[in-house]
């Protein structure tokens, strides 16, 4: 018995991370990652990053109006998300956490519905097979199994689609990512494994995490190559993408994406970073800003222009305001839906409990006490 | 020709993995070796290393591929080795197996069935031989069945597949090799039902999987004293069947719970408040319960202290009778 690696040299991740793009905008060609994308694409991936950074900014303000309960905002990732799941093509499925705006808004995910989980209205509230595009998932990387399953499920259908999960710097440490790459290795599934390195797990920065050269040489311990980017250029992240997502398309199993990043906000709105973090990081961070970068670029082709701008901020601004529409004093569903999605069949369970609930809520339209 | 349990439960998994062509059987040992009790025996060879198929030795990554697996389109049953090898995949049935359908209200079904032997009695090494019925009964969203029979191993797995909620099915290992007479395919109870294995007029014994055959030894020589019991297999641990157990108490006035797990917070304390909530006026004599202790699972030389056998039942019978 031998594994399939013919050379482990191989599976490991280049010195540097892929850099197509300057923070100036000046490109850099790159004959392992050709860009087969034409103006009105790389106008797309700039249009989609400028809606989700309004969005988020957005879901912000909803939070501190008491609109939100929580939100983690993905404010820096923008490139990462975008530039990744673009790379995808339709029929491929996402398998989210919990930070993912930037993806939702490429796979067409409602924004507003997109937040019924952080306002508490619904816990979801889009069918995963419109969209494909997974639940949000909050226990950190649990969501890796579940796309290495489905990408093994396909395949055993012969069915040529692949699955991307994301997860961050963070969630390496769990143990579920570990077991999601052991069997996507086993299985050649064709799963991508998106991590996302913002540098921080809430407080706890990347050095507390690992102490591996980088996230992407853990791979090679699946049999899986490992690939960084940089994850704030989106043409570097989706050309880097699209050549691990077509390898896996084509049979050649799963990969291992790092994608360096930075977080600018808080980890959610409930967190305090200047604790654990200095105005000068993040100032420092602000000089490699994901769509500052992308507009250089397209104004040096001279793709970009003030009715380009002036198109996609309202469209931004649309955007935002169906959210803010969608959200603000959202009210939630008929209380015993509680008891419908619990069970297929629901013999015997419950035992007179939505029975309960619905003389306690006559109850209370009869102004009695509960 | 006489049919043991786990043969029961390898012709159930055979009969619906012909019937469906979705259904995927997977875990640890599970396709050459046919599993550590052998119950997936021969499945591999018939459906082929597509169909039933050696997972890495990790539990939960058997349960969260086994989800996406569902999520795709197919009907997954998985294996997990042995009781105490479930707990690495706590999170994956407590945060998602369970949870996953009601957070997509009702978008996304996971069909998936998780096989588990469990409980003692088999002299096996620590870790081996647990009764984890409670934790998952106490989750939503899954629903928890035990059969204490060969006919009841056939037909509740055909059953547990089929479903289209998740469904963790636990095998009491020590009954494995129990013999039935009965010709396969059987079609018994719907798995949701209690069943009166016995009747009986002076105290019902509530019970079920390996316990079952205890209970029913208990009755026999409960029957020798002149004490007339009754038994009720519960079958199903969630839902459990009131209805079935008010009516049994409401016939006899008194009540054993049985179980092996440890007492406090079992089933048979969820038992015990549903009958008296149900049946408060028919009761002769509080609700007992003939249980595991509540201590570890200890040694193999010391289980058999440990474990409730007739005598421990029919102690709990005399002071039920005599209160």
């Amino acid at each position: 018995m031998s594994t399939t690696a013919s050379d482990p040299n191989d599976l490991l991740p280049p010195d540097e991370p892929v850099h197509l793009l300057d923070p100036d905008g000046t490109y850099h060609a790159d004959p392992d990652h050709p860009l087969d994308l034409d103006d009105g694409q790389l106008r797309e991936l700039y249009r989609m990053m400028v809606v989700t950074r309004k969005v988020d900014r957005e879901a912000i303000n909803l939070q501190r109006q008491g609109q939100l309960g929580v939100y983690a905002s993905c404010m820096g990732q923008e490139a990462a998300q975008i530039g990744s799941a673009y790379a995808l093509a339709a029929d491929d499925w996402i398998f989210p956490s919990y930070r993912e705006l930037g993806a939702a808004l490429v796979r067409e995910v409602d924004a507003a519905g997109f937040l019924h989980l952080y306002r508490g209205t619904w816990l979801s509230d889009h069918d995963p097979y419109a969209h494909n595009f997974g639940l949000m998932s909050i226990p950190i990387g649990t969501q890796a199994l579940h796309a290495a399953g489905f990408a093994m499920g396909a395949a055993f259908d012969d069915n040529p689609i692949v699955t991307m999960t994301y997860f961050g710097d963070g969630g390496t440490s769990e143990g579920d990512p570990h077991e999601a790459m052991t069997f996507a290795g086993v299985f050649k599934a064709p799963v991508i494994f998106f991590v996302q390195n913002n540098q921080y797990a809430i407080s706890v920065p990347l050095e507390r995490q690992t102490a591996a050269p980088s996230l992407a040489h853990k791979a090679i311990g699946y049999g899986i190559p490992g690939f960084r980017v940089d994850g704030n250029d989106v043409l570097a992240t989706y050309a880097v993408t699209r050549r691990a997502v077509e390898r896996a398309r084509q049979g050649h199993g799963p990969a291992f994406i790092e994608a360096m990043t930075y977080r600018m906000e808080a980890h959610t709105t409930s967190d305090d970073p200047t604790r654990y973090r200095t105005q000068e990081e993040l100032d420092e961070a602000a000089k490699t800003d994901p769509i500052a970068r992308m507009r250089n670029y397209l104004t040096a082709r001279d793709l970009y222009d003030q009715d380009l701008e002036d198109g996609i901020e309202e469209q931004a601004k649309a955007t935002a305001t169906a959210v803010r529409a969608g959200i603000y004093d959202a009210e939630h569903g008929d209380p015993l839906e509680l008891f419908e999605h619990v069970y297929d069949d629901p013999t015997g369970h419950f035992d007179h409990q939505r029975e309960q609930l619905q003389a306690e809520l006559a109850g209370a339209v009869d102004g009695e006490d509960l | 020709m006489a049919v043991t349990l786990a043969q029961a439960i390898n012709a159930a998994l055979a009969d619906e993995m012909e019937a469906d062509p979705k259904v995927l059987m997977f875990g640890e040992d599970v396709g050459q070796l046919g599993g550590v009790f052998r119950v997936t025996d021969g499945l591999q060879e018939r459906f082929g290393d597509k169909r039933c198929y050696d997972t890495p030795l990790a539990e939960s990554g058997i349960i969260g591929t086994a989800i996406g697996l569902a999520m795709y389109g197919w009907r997954p049953v998985a294996e997990m080795q042995f009781d105490g090898f479930t707990y690495p995949a706590f999170e994956q049935i407590v945060s998602h197996l369970a949870k996953m359908p009601n957070r997509s209200r009702g978008t996304v079904k996971l069909p998936v069935t998780v096989r588990i032997p469990y409980g003692g009695g088999i002299g096996a090494v620590e870790h081996h031989s647990e009764s984890p019925e409670a934790y998952w009964a106490h989750t939503a969203g899954l629903k928890v069945m035990t059969p204490g029979t060969p006919d009841d191993g056939y037909s509740m797995m055909r059953a547990a597949i089929r479903s289209d909620d998740p469904v963790i099915f636990l095998e009491p290992k020590r009954r494995y090799w129990m013999k039935s007479d009965t010709e396969l395919p059987v079609t018994t109870e719907p798995t949701h039902e209690a069943v009166v294995r016995r009747e009986g007029t002076d105290v019902t014994l509530f019970c079920y999987g390996p316990m079952v055959r205890t209970c029913l030894e208990a009755a026999d020589q409960a029957a020798d004293e002149g004490w007339s019991l009754e038994v009720v297999d519960l079958r199903s641990l969630s839902p459990l069947d009131t209805a079935a157990m008010v009516a049994s108490v409401q016939r006899t006035g008194r009540a054993i719970v049985v179980h092996e797990a440890a007492m406090t917070l079992g089933i048979g304390a969820e038992v015990a408040a549903r009958i008296q909530e149900g049946a408060f006026y028919h009761l002769e004599a509080p609700v007992l319960r003939a249980t595991g202790f509540d201590t570890p699972y200890p040694p193999a030389k010391l289980e058999e202290y440990w474990l409730p056998d007739v005598d421990r039942i029919l102690d709990a019978v005399e002071r039920s009778l005599t209160f």
